[in-house]
């Protein structure tokens, strides 16, 4: 893309997130004081009810709050007011334990599953049958074995980030080309030779494309099974923000939730532009 | 006796058909190999020149004979035994240098990496690639790629080079300067290689003897052309050789019409044991004969 198209786009870019900012404000501005009122009935209901003023945040409100969270995002004065920032440790750490976890089991295990037909087969019906679970429906069961809530949302993001790992990884290791193979046959290379110097490096684009699509649901699941689990992380912030009725907080969080997948996902991109080779 | 390194001996390969029963691409072949012959192998698709040069390299199995290599029945691919593949097969993430220290180092494992790239750059060097040693495959054109494989091959001094039609992908200009570059080198270094082709002239200007196989289902080697061209031909040159144009006709001969109808209709007195040595002795060598037509002689080995 040229720098004129980029810069373009850049512009249409930022005239649709004027356009929402103001079209935003517009709707949650107040229609004006209401008329009539009494007024110790007024003092009662509050702003809403006498100003016109919808209980929607406004934009404005929302950039308030972000500012206030980016002064301090790491004080924690207690089990229910904790800084943004330390909730975003909080799930950022566990799914990067999780998916750690899963990297480690579904890579291996993937490499069986692509070199040998017999494993393949084996274990098909069980990748096909456990694939579709959604990962919080194995919550109950990991709540009630491993009997730790911060374990239990662990094992959820193991569980979530697992299948998309080990497919890729048995798909790209079984669609190494045979040509390369035969050089490493003829070369006489030992199998585990032949694994990291051929399997590996034929293999790792299409394993990194499973990481990148994993690492994405493992964001995309870590919040739903915070909700679940509470105490700490960005999910259980989202919903303790509900039950407080802070809407501001609510919408600065899914902000905050769509940076932090952003960067997950491009930092995997990024690994995967190393892996990659042109043919 | 001439000095023998491969010696073919019997080898068959038959599949299981789609409706009971078995396939046999080729049965009872039997060829031998001396030490320091460029062997070319000609026959129309399907007649399994593929599947014997990868017997050869040990990536298949015959169903039925055996291969001796240097008095030894092979098992198995070898580094004794070096492919160059129709493909060229680089390793699109190892750069020039890193695909033939690749084949060095799993030939010498013990080497150190500087004697690894001391040889892996003689060889590139070997091939006219100096220069390029840090390119990637994707920034080569098909010509160097080939090169490339070439010297991935060379660099491990096999006893016996196999090479699957190695130019057929590439344009007529650069595949005659690499014919003229593979035969230097072979010359040189007194390789024996054992090449499939399709092509006639190809065969005639790299090959000390041309084998001719029937086609398939069920090929047979028909015979063995000795090459009677001068061993210091040059490329440009055959044609005015005056063996040239019995051998290629000959050759053309076969593959239009006989090749078809060798199996049905075998000459008298063939043995698949000894397929017949062929010498078109039409040139200088022999008395010239009353007619242009070359004599054709058969010898048995």
């Amino acid at each position: 893309m040229t720098t004129t198209a980029r810069l373009q786009a850049l512009a249409v870019s930022a005239l649709i997130l004027a356009v929402f900012l103001a079209l935003w404000q517009i709707g949650v501005s107040g229609s004006g004081p209401a008329q009539e009122m009494d007024p110790e009935y007024a003092k009662l209901m509050g702003a809403t009810a006498t100003q016109g003023k919808s209980a929607m945040p406004g934009p404005l409100d929302v950039g308030r709050t972000i500012w206030g969270h980016l002064r301090d995002p790491f004080y924690d004065k207690g089990p229910n007011d904790k800084g943004i920032g330390i909730q975003l440790a909080h799930s950022v750490a566990r799914v990067g334990t999780g998916y750690l976890l899963a990297v480690l089991v579904a890579i291996p295990v993937g490499f069986l599953v692509g070199m040998s037909p017999l494993m393949s087969r084996a274990l098909d019906p069980y990748i096909q049958l456990l694939k579709p679970v959604s990962p919080l429906a194995w919550m109950p069961l990991a709540l009630y074995t491993i009997k730790d809530s911060g374990i239990s949302a662990v094992f959820v993001i193991f569980i979530c980030s697992l299948w998309p790992m080990l497919i890729n990884t048995a798909f790209g290791v079984a669609s190494v080309r045979r040509e390369w193979l035969n050089v490493a046959r003829t070369l006489e290379v030992g199998p585990l030779r032949r694994a990291f110097t051929i399997i590996l490096p034929a293999a790792a684009p299409t394993i990194l494309t499973g990481m990148r699509i994993s690492i994405g649901i493992a964001w995309l699941v870590i919040v739903a099974a915070e909700m679940l689990v509470g105490g700490t992380g960005i999910g259980y912030f989202v919903w303790n923000e509900w039950n407080n009725l802070s809407i501001t907080n609510v919408i600065t969080s899914i902000l905050v939730i769509g940076i932090v997948g952003m960067i997950l996902d491009q930092l995997l991109a990024q690994a995967q532009r190393l892996v990659t080779f042109p043919e | 006796m001439e000095d023998r390194l491969i010696s073919i001996e019997g080898i068959a390969k038959r599949y299981p058909a789609a409706a009971g029963g078995q396939t046999t691409i080729f049965e009872d072949l039997w060829l031998r190999v001396g030490r320091g012959e460029f062997v070319c192998v000609i026959g129309h698709s399907g007649c399994g020149k593929t599947t014997v040069l990868n017997i050869l390299a040990g990536l298949d199995a015959p169903s039925a004979g055996a291969v001796i290599v240097d008095g030894r029945e092979i098992s198995g691919p070898s580094l004794d035994r070096a492919v160059i593949f129709q493909g060229h097969a680089l390793l699109p993430w190892k750069t020039v240098l890193g695909n033939v220290a690749y084949a060095v180092a799993s030939r010498w494992p013990k080497a150190s990496k500087a004697e690894i790239e001391a040889r892996a750059t003689r060889a590139i060097a070997t091939v006219g690639l100096a220069g390029a040693e840090g390119k990637r495959p994707a920034e080569l054109s098909g010509g160097m790629k080939q090169r490339v494989g070439i010297a991935r091959a060379l660099a491990i001094e096999p006893k016996i080079l196999l090479m699957d039609e190695p130019f057929s992908a590439l344009d007529a200009l650069t595949r005659g300067t690499l014919q003229e570059e593979a035969r230097r080198i072979c010359r040189e270094t007194g390789q024996t290689v054992y090449m499939i082709t399709h092509d006639v002239d190809e065969a005639i200007y790299l090959a000390d003897k041309i084998v001719l196989m029937t086609n398939g289902p069920g090929a047979r080697i028909a015979e063995i052309v000795v090459n009677p061209l001068p061993a210091d031909r040059r490329q440009g040159a055959i044609h005015h050789d005056p063996n040239y144009y019995a051998l290629r006709n000959h050759l053309i001969d076969f593959l239009v019409s006989r090749s078809k109808t060798f199996r049905d209709d075998p000459p008298a007195g063939y043995d698949p044991r000894h397929p017949p040595v062929v010498r078109l002795d039409g040139g200088v060598a022999a008395p010239p004969l009353p007619s242009a037509a070359p004599k054709l002689r058969a010898v048995a080995t």
